[in-house]
């Protein structure tokens, strides 16, 4: 019964996700797009909680869902309308021809490396504990293990910070170049 | 595991991947190739938490956790190129930036 139950949750967040992921992509107006991949942000952290990834599912929720999608939203509104006039008529048609025949043979690729099934070592997955992907869990191997690639991590968000400034700064510069 | 096998995971991780890439290939609004890009990075952390759950160990889970930091720091970036790109009132389309210079 149990089992039944995450299978129903799973296909739900799944249609979701790539419902909401098609809609990002054909959606004309942007304001439109970003609101869909909240949508899909959301289904995503649904299946990292059927994944044991509690901690993960959060910070996706809080950092995805809620600041980066609030950036997205500010400068599109900032930026006022800009909708596309026709989305699939960028540059010429073989352009998108090329598109849909790489992204199916990225498809293809997976699924024919899924159907060999790797030699039998995609179907056990290990015995967990509860504590699995508690934030107590994360929290000590990112203090431990991984000290490395998180203090990296730090210093990859302070440089983003800076350039966001420094872009910010130069397109005010050369405005106040214009008016003058 | 309860629910589905990993196989499952993957083929939905391929398949938003390649919805993320179309966008990117397709689409001419940079805001929209950003929307995209985050799609294919997400797609990428679906899997790592699956593998992670899989082999029962949670580096998969801080791999995902790194990427979302610098996923928030790529957008960052990309949005201030954009904001920068709107206030000079260039026309928002990367098929007619290669005449953008200075």
């Amino acid at each position: 019964m149990a089992n039944f139950l995450v299978w129903v949750v799973w296909i739900g967040a799944a249609f979701a996700c790539l419902a909401s992921a098609l809609a990002v992509v054909s959606f004309r107006n942007p304001f439109y797009s970003a609101l869909s991949l909240i949508g899909n942000l959301a289904s995503l952290a649904v299946l990292f909680l059927l994944l044991s990834g509690a901690f993960v599912a959060a910070g996706q929720v809080l950092v995805y869902g809620g600041a980066v999608m609030v950036m997205f939203l500010f400068v599109i509104a900032y930026l006022g309308d800009r909708s596309e006039e026709s989305p699939w008529s960028g540059g010429p048609s073989w352009q998108v021809v090329g598109a849909v025949l790489a992204g199916g043979a990225v498809l293809a690729e997976v699924i024919v490396v899924v159907g060999l099934e790797a030699g039998g070592l995609l179907s056990k997955p290990a015995h967990i504990g509860s504590s699995f992907g508690s934030p107590e869990a994360i929290g000590k191997l990112f203090l431990t293990d991984h000290l490395l690639a998180f203090e990296v991590t730090s210093i990859v968000l302070l440089v983003a910070a800076v350039g966001g400034v420094v872009l910010g700064a130069h397109a005010r510069q050369t405005e106040s170049d214009a008016r003058a | 595991m309860h629910g589905p096998d990993i196989q499952w995971y993957v083929v939905l991780s391929a398949i938003l991947f390649a919805t993320g890439a179309l966008g990117v290939m397709l689409r001419r609004s940079p805001l929209i190739i950003l929307l995209s890009i985050e799609i294919m990075l997400n797609s990428a952390n679906l899997l790592l938490i699956a593998f992670s759950r899989l082999h029962g160990k949670e580096d998969g889970q801080i791999f995902a956790i790194s990427v979302m930091a610098v996923a928030a720091a790529e957008v960052v970036v990309g949005l201030g190129l954009i904001v920068a790109l709107g206030r000079r009132h260039v026309d928002l389309d990367v098929d007619k930036l290669r005449t953008l210079r200075g």
